[in-house]
């Protein structure tokens, strides 16, 4: 497939994410945005990857490994950041009794 | 039209179809089924592009773990409809808007690149094999991944420390 549609339907995907960021106020919802993000820069990276070893393969067999031991270590970054995140939502929950992320402002008090 | 191009329309139809769902969604727990959903459609892709360690890697973690944890959450929490917060209808269309500018941006600048002539290998090629992932990330990532054990390590403890009571 030309590359140029993967480019596309990643921008999509990323678009979404920030989309859902900006209009949804769940802290559960926009933490779910932002993994769709991260898949769909993924998702590219895979798709450069398999671009640049078809261009490649003649010079080095390995051509494009790199980008995706990327995409692995992206996915190992996510599990260790949800852990966290979803701990962090969780006291806030204990505390304020609402995951509503406009409630944060009040943070200090 | 060959069988691969069916199969990417088709994937890539569902797969924006169903993170338009996360989003639009009301209730969060339809939101993280339609998130698991967009990352099955996403793995599907990677088996596209022969990159079968990501795809099951994808699905054990992803969809399998993360996606749990989420859910594990929302259900302790108890949240549904009725719990969701509202939101001013002008906020949310500034938001969209926010988002489609950046839409058309993207677009508008990547639409005449010289790469778009380029073609991603799809159903052939051996690098995205567990064979050869292994033996590069054994080889020449072998410290990264061992500093990634130490980052769970401290997230473990991180999300311990936090979500104990007082």
């Amino acid at each position: 497939m030309p590359v140029n549609y993967y480019i596309f339907l990643s921008i999509a995907l990323f678009v979404i994410g920030i989309i859902g960021v900006l209009t949804r106020r769940n802290a559960i919802i926009i933490f779910m945005c932002i993994e769709l993000m991260l898949n769909a820069v993924n998702l590219m990276l895979v798709a450069f990857s398999k671009m640049h070893h078809l261009a490649n393969a003649a010079k080095d067999a390995t051509a494009g490994i790199d980008g995706q031991l990327f995409v692995f270590f992206i996915m190992v970054v996510a599990a260790a950041e949800v852990s966290v995140g979803l701990a962090i939502i969780v006291m806030m929950y204990r505390n304020i009794h609402s995951v509503d992320v406009n409630f944060l402002n009040r943070l200090k008090h | 039209m060959t069988i691969t191009q069916i199969l990417f329309w088709v994937l890539s139809a569902l797969t924006v179809f169903s993170a338009l769902m996360v989003v639009a969604s009301r209730n969060p727990v339809h939101s993280v089924l339609w998130l698991i959903f967009t990352f099955f459609c996403i793995s599907g892709h990677y088996i596209l592009l022969n990159a079968q360690f990501l795809f099951i890697v994808n699905i054990i973690v992803y969809a399998g773990a993360i996606m749990v944890l989420f859910l594990f959450v929302i259900m302790l929490m108890n949240l549904n409809e009725s719990s969701e917060p509202k939101k001013n209808r002008w906020l949310r269309m500034a938001g969209v808007v926010a988002g489609g500018c950046l839409l058309l941006v993207f677009v508008a600048a990547l639409k005449n690149v010289d790469i778009r002539k380029q073609v991603a290998e799809t159903n052939t090629g051996d690098i995205g094999l567990i064979e050869n992932l292994g033996r590069a990330l054994f080889n020449e990532y072998v410290v990264p991944f061992e500093i990634s054990s130490i980052l769970f390590l401290s997230a473990m403890v991180g999300t311990v420390v936090i979500g104990k009571k007082e």
